[in-house]
């Protein structure tokens, strides 16, 4: 049997002066507010706006299990300068690979302001112990990375146990040292919107820089309405606390045309002070060749073949 | 590494503001004609008065449309009556559903023309004539056609018949829609129709004729005239109408059931409304925000069933209120053609000027008033998004419907207080409650006294749904197979 569901000692300690009520959420009419902001027509200079903050926002990612040093070096240099032959093209904000590949992409980043982020805690699943996580997140901050990437218990906080989930998130962000935490809430198993809300604020409280969606390995992913809700209780928070807390969509986003929707998420629901990559990201991988596509687009008029766009 | 991939900084500062390109859906999907007439027995007969329609957002001239004199109508009921005693009445349900059904794809297949001639000559966002007018008319035409051929079914043992001509009066709010509510059932039933469009905003009405000949109906089984209040009169006053619908003002309708009073003739009237939106204080916060938006300031509040006055539970009244503030500024208010448009144009300067008039009391009256910074346009009729706190029930703009983007705040504190002054009121349309708590929804809806209790959601219209009013909103249904009954008669 699960245990009891107990708040965390301390649950409103990190925050002045306190949380936001946890509240509910209605599916139905989050949703309906999502769909009618996808709807939201951006077009010429707008679009253009949007598709370089999508870039500069971007974590260009690979997380698998045959990522080696040249996939990653290859990548990284993407990130610097993802259209060689268009110099006003900006770069991404930051690389995001597995702990083994941080000293690689550190290396080829050097001395630019694209970070280098690690996925950490036992990624992508979380089930381990908290020790081995914490341990996994000294040794990627070692390596060299700039942010960190870490899993929430899902197993834990399904179950009831948010002390767990929230205690563990409180020494991950002890072990990050100076490195940025994202908390990554895999909302694609936690079932419920009124979970993912939950879980937002349990990751702020345990001291999230920002709060993300997905791994990337679980669908749905990083789905509008999962958006627009962790958005809410971001906003929330910053109402009631004056502390701003990043957000980042991973996961399934795939075209420049669903990055320009998440961006009009977060431009409609916390206003343009999010829109930089200290407070946004999105988290992806073939999205940007899809953007530098439609950049070309809008500058030349034409569509080009995928084959003017280098796979990394 | 080159030296090409070694670039200093990573980007320049974000720029602050994200300026949305303006995206307008094109005009040239329609075609206006210079000059309307009146569409009798599936014809155009010449307008011998005329007078000019503009488009509200612009005030640029559209088209002449006729004023339809004495004369005009008595030619229209008298083509109604004789395609209603030779050929439409006799004809089978089934037959009948012909032709609906085929209005209703009709309707959907020139969706696109017919939102844009809506927001045009009405000053509605494309957004709502294109994702909710445009559906929900042509829904309603297939609704109905389903009926045609069930009515021994939908009341049995009953003998349904038609009634005869029906005189049928639509309001300026939601012009094609209304008037697919009115038609669909009429039809449907074996009626045949004379439809009198709002004053302002007869050009989708002057389109949908294109669509009646399309689907080859037959000439006089619904006739269309244009006009002021005088040809109203003129329907609602012809010895030969059998029925009278009209939805519009409560002023206008108390007139028609006066001018009505002993002639024998059947009526549904629905009327204004100030409708409560009630919120508890465990709602689901951003959504019932969104929906005190949705319910208040969609179509420029243009709705008889408007949540227009919000009640709030008093124990999450300053967060709620902020929330709302702070959703106000996000509204895009302009162009009704554009996509990205929320608010549009007023419909009239009469509009306008009763809006401002209201408004003007409640600020005397010692309510706060709140705007969000936006920027008007020039021409045109426009009002910004409004909200009033600190208004006492007693206020005009607590009473009299507004029939704008105006919100009114109260606040109450027990489930019991918010029920009696939700009632406090001489209508009773529609009324809204937002709590997660299920058995708190039942218990609200049996004591609310409205026609329509929406629960978690706000302006929601399905052809299923009867809709209609309490009090001085009106009687009778529309929607759904109550709305059949104000079309038939019965042997009983």
């Amino acid at each position: 049997m699960a245990e009891a569901p107990a708040l965390p000692t301390g649950f409103e300690l990190p925050l002045e002066p306190r949380l936001p009520r946890i509240g509910s959420v209605d599916a139905v009419a989050l949703e309906e507010r999502a769909a009618s902001l996808a709807k939201r027509s951006i077009k010429k200079e707008a679009k253009v706006f949007a598709l370089e903050l999508a870039i500069r926002t971007t974590d260009l990612t690979t997380l698998e299990g045959a990522d080696t040093p040249g996939k990653v070096a290859a990548l990284s240099s993407k990130a610097l300068r993802p259209d060689p032959s268009d110099p006003s093209i900006p770069s991404a904000a930051a690389v995001c690979v597995y702990p083994n590949l941080v000293p690689t992409a550190r290396e080829r980043l050097r001395g630019s302001g694209v970070k280098v982020a690690a996925v950490a805690t036992g990624f992508p699943s979380g089930q381990y112990p908290t020790a081995i996580k914490v341990a996994d997140v000294r040794g990627a901050v070692e390596l060299g990375a700039d942010e960190i990437d870490m899993v929430i218990d899902r197993g834990a906080f399904l179950s009831g146990r948010y002390a767990k989930v929230y205690d563990e998130i409180v020494q991950v962000k002890e072990a990050c040292g100076d490195a940025h935490l994202k908390v990554i809430l895999e909302t694609g198993e936690l079932g419920t919107y009124d979970n993912v809300r939950r879980a937002t604020l349990l990751a702020i409280a345990g001291g999230a820089d920002f709060v993300k969606t997905s791994t990337g390995k679980i669908n749905p992913a990083a789905t509008l309405p999962v958006a627009l809700c962790m958005l809410e209780a971001v906003r929330d928070v910053h109402e009631e606390t004056g502390r701003r807390v990043g957000f980042k969509a991973a996961g399934g986003i795939r075209q420049a045309k669903q990055a320009v929707q998440h961006l009009v998420l977060v431009h409609e629901t916390l206003g343009p002070d999010w829109l930089t990559p200290e407070l946004y990201r999105l988290g992806a991988s073939s999205l940007l060749n899809d953007i530098l596509m439609q950049l070309r687009k809008e500058k030349t008029g034409t569509y080009q073949s995928p084959d003017y766009f280098t796979l990394d | 590494m080159g030296e090409l991939d070694r670039r200093p900084e990573a980007a320049p500062a974000a720029p602050r503001e994200w300026a949305y390109a303006p995206a307008p859906e094109s005009r040239d999907v329609v075609r206006i004609a210079e000059r309307y007439g009146h569409f009798v027995g599936g014809e155009w007969l010449e307008a011998t008065e005329s007078y000019e329609t503009i488009s509200p957002s612009s005030e640029e001239p559209l088209a002449h449309v006729g004023q339809a004199t004495q004369q005009d109508v008595d030619g229209a009921v008298g083509a109604a009556r004789n395609a209603f005693a030779n050929g439409w009445s006799s004809l089978p349900g089934s037959e009948r559903a012909k032709y609906l059904f085929r209005i209703a794809r009709l309707l959907q297949e020139r969706a696109r023309e017919f939102a844009v001639l809506e927001s045009l000559n009405g000053g509605k966002p494309i957004k709502e004539s294109r994702d909710v007018d445009l559906p929900l008319a042509a829904a309603h035409f297939f609704y109905y056609a389903g009926w045609a051929d069930k009515l021994e079914y939908a009341f049995p043992n009953r003998r349904p018949r038609p009634v005869g001509v029906a005189g049928q009066i639509i309001p300026w709010n939601f012009p094609l829609l209304m008037l697919s509510w009115k038609i669909a059932p009429a039809l449907a039933c074996g009626n045949t129709v004379v439809l009198k469009p709002a004053e302002t905003t007869p050009l989708t009405a002057l389109l949908f004729c294109d669509v009646l000949r399309q689907a080859e109906l037959p000439p006089g089984v619904v006739n269309i005239v244009t006009g002021d209040g005088r040809t109203g009169a003129a329907i609602v006053d012809h010895p030969d109408v059998d029925k009278v619908a009209f939805t519009g003002s409560t002023e206008v309708g108390k007139a028609i059931q006066r001018q009505l009073a002993g002639s024998g003739k059947k009526l549904t009237l629905e009327l204004g409304g100030k409708a409560a939106n009630i919120v508890f204080d465990d709602c689901a916060l951003d959504q019932a925000v969104e929906g005190i938006v949705n319910g208040i300031y969609f179509n420029q509040g243009h709705v008889c069933c408007a949540g227009s006055r919000l009640f709030v539970q008093e124990s999450i009244y300053e967060p709620l209120v902020e929330k709302l503030k702070r959703r106000l500024t996000t509204l895009r208010v302009g162009d009704p053609l554009d996509k990205n448009t929320d608010v549009g144009a007023i419909n009239s300067a009469m509009q306008l000027d009763k809006i401002r008039e209201l408004v003007a009391a409640g600020e005397e009256e010692g309510a706060e008033i709140y705007q969000p910074p936006c920027r008007l346009p020039e021409k045109g009729y426009w009002f910004a998004p409004t909200v009033f706190t600190n208004v006492a029930q007693s206020y005009r703009i607590a009473q009299e419907e507004i029939f704008g983007p105006v919100l009114s705040v109260l606040t109450f504190r027990t489930p019991e207080e918010a029920v009696e002054k939700a009632n406090n009121t001489p209508y009773g349309l529609s009324a809204g409650v937002w709590t997660e708590k299920g058995s708190r929804i039942l218990w609200m809806a049996q004591r609310l006294r409205a026609g329509v209790v929406w629960a978690n959601t706000y302006n929601r219209f399905d052809p299923a749904s009867p809709f209609g009013g309490y009090k001085e909103s009106g009687f009778g249904r529309e929607g759904g197979l109550h709305g059949l009954e104000p079309y038939l008669r019965f042997d009983e």
